[in-house]
């Protein structure tokens, strides 16, 4: 699969001095859906920013769809939408009106009809002639979506596009952006809610302080820095735990009642038969079991606070 | 060249007179009207000619001047400094569109609306004050030159205010003044010699001057150092704006 956004060696420092982004460099798949994943304050607006052209970068390259975003900036933006993750409307103007404004502004000719399906697939179609200061917050962030569609892009930035939105609404763009993903459009998101990233992204890219820590496809990031654990519910509570199973990663818990036995989903293949087996010796009976495996959430603390990377 | 990104921008700046109708273009109508009521019918009649001119027809060159910097001025900051305010800039900053085509769709719509200003508000005088223009076309190159020269320099001071209040400091505290002691009322020849030479530092005198010969054939400096000096003025403007895009001076980080 080719690159559509290529980045090498990005760095930007600001005027004040902050040092926003440091030797970023990163590869964008074609078609594929890639979660930006950060704390507030990592980098990922900028990073954004810089590629879409709002920002400049201090230092480094990076190709849009093989273009230079400064030298061949007119093909670069033309390929690229942006959703900003701040709702900056023109309050007073309709929302045709508003995303027709969009299409010109890329340089497109106006196209009615094209219009009319963005807002028909975005549910703004009855809305059309309504001012933005009368619509919904939610709406508001529809109309920034089909704005950001307005000249058919192949690149689509989603800055945060589910922050303050109703389930109804978060489902509803999931959907888009699998559909968007189905046309061939490249979508790269920033987001907050880790869970949004594991239902939809196909890679996962984890930036803090301005450095990328690391980029994995989503399910083999879990595979490999996910970690897995079996609670076992006693049938006696016990007060401490045998010495004959010191060598195993267990722990006692609800005050003796549960045994939980916790493994790296990677190193340790978790040898559960094995652990049964000797509980069993030791005369060490359990009413239920439950497994369960961590979340990307998880695996997005374990990274950026205690720095655990994957090899 | 991206036209349809240009005429976006232009269209939009002009949807936004339309919409609010009354204060763009009721308002300094009827305000520059309430000077030829006030000066040119009521107190004019009672005053002498100045360069074989009556008082009344004297200063309409210098009103619709007055009129023409403030609203050009004014129009161009605000179209810039609102997408700035709102955040909306964001969009015209990633778009495949040159600074020059920014310019041009912003400072042409600026300069747009206060043409038609400038011809409504001539159009409303003549209802009160009886007047010629001897040059009309020139009359109308000065009026397209002045529009175009102060929207750009508006366009400026949109970019650099970060604040409603510096966004009108300058028009009141200093285009205003200046166009009222730049002979828009008076002729520069009125003053005491120490005066007028001093007066000849003042921009805008030179403007007024250009405009004022272009209905009566009389000026109070050569037309073309009106010219001269009003171009001059347009071009330091253009300067720093292309300034203010290569460095992204308060547009881009």
């Amino acid at each position: 699969m080719s690159n559509v956004i290529q980045i090498e060696r990005l760095n930007k420092t600001y005027d004040s001095g902050f040092t926003a982004l440091r030797d970023v460099n990163l590869s964008i798949r074609k078609g594929e859906i890639f979660a930006l994943l950060g704390p507030n304050g990592a980098g990922k607006t900028t990073l954004i920013s810089i590629v879409c052209g709002i920002v400049n970068a201090s230092s480094g390259t990076v190709l849009a769809d093989g273009h230079d975003i400064r030298r061949d900036y007119r093909a670069a933006r033309s390929r690229i939408g942006l959703v900003p993750q701040e709702l900056s409307t023109d309050a007073f103007e309709t929302v045709q009106a508003t995303v027709t404004f969009s299409r010109g502004l890329f340089g497109k000719p106006a196209n009615p009809a094209y219009v009319e399906r963005v807002l028909r697939d975005l549910s703004l179609w009855d809305k059309r002639k309504d001012k933005i200061m009368a619509l919904s917050g939610g709406m508001k962030r529809r109309v920034m979506i089909a704005k950001a569609l307005a000249h058919e892009p192949d690149i689509l930035f989603l800055d945060e596009p589910t922050a303050g939105v109703d389930v109804e609404l978060r489902r509803d763009m999931w959907n888009l952006v699998r559909g968007l993903r189905e046309r061939g459009v490249t979508i790269i998101l920033t987001t907050h809610y880790i869970e949004e990233a594991e239902e939809m992204a196909d890679r996962v890219g984890v930036i803090n302080h301005g450095e990328i820590v690391l980029v994995e496809r989503t399910r083999e990031l879990m595979d490999k820095l996910g970690r897995k654990e079996l609670r076992l519910q006693l049938a006696e509570p016990l007060a401490t735990l045998p010495e004959a199973l010191s060598d195993l990663p267990l722990s006692l818990e609800a005050e003796g009642q549960e045994l939980v036995y916790r493994f790296d989903a990677r190193h340790d293949q978790g040898d559960v038969a094995g652990l049964l087996r000797r509980l069993d010796e030791q005369g060490i009976a359990f009413r239920d079991l439950r497994t369960r495996e961590s979340s990307l959430e998880e695996i997005f603390v374990d990274l950026v606070h205690n720095g655990r990377k994957g090899d | 060249m991206n036209l349809h990104g240009v005429k976006a921008i232009y269209r939009f700046e002009m949807a936004r007179t339309w919409r609010t109708l009354l204060q763009s273009i009721a308002s300094p109508v009827i305000s520059t009207s309430l000077y030829f009521v006030v000066f040119g019918s009521a107190i004019g009649s009672r005053m002498v000619e100045i360069d074989g001119i009556s008082y009344g027809a004297f200063i309409i060159p210098g009103l619709v001047m007055l009129m023409l910097l403030n609203e050009s001025i004014s129009n161009a900051s605000f179209g810039i400094y609102m997408p700035k305010f709102t955040g909306t800039i964001y969009e015209v900053l990633s778009a495949p569109i040159s600074p020059l085509e920014i310019v041009l769709g912003y400072v042409g719509a600026a300069a747009s609306k206060s043409i038609i200003l400038g011809l409504l508000i001539l159009a409303t005088s003549r209802l009160f004050v009886d007047y010629q223009i001897a040059h009309p076309f020139a009359m109308v190159g000065f009026l397209a030159l002045t529009a175009v020269t102060f929207s750009l320099f508006g366009f400026i001071i949109g970019v650099w205010a970060d604040g409603f209040e510096k966004l009108q400091i300058i028009p009141m505290m200093i285009v205003t003044p200046l166009t009222f002691l730049g002979g828009t009322f008076y002729s520069v020849s009125m003053l005491p010699p120490f005066w007028e030479t001093v007066t000849l530092f003042n921009p805008v005198v030179y403007l007024v001057s250009g405009f004022r010969w272009s209905f009566y054939g009389v000026a109070d400096v050569h037309l073309g150092v009106s010219l001269g000096m009003t171009v001059l003025f347009m071009l330091v403007c253009a300067g720093l704006i292309g300034w203010i895009f290569k460095t992204g001076y308060r547009l881009r980080d």
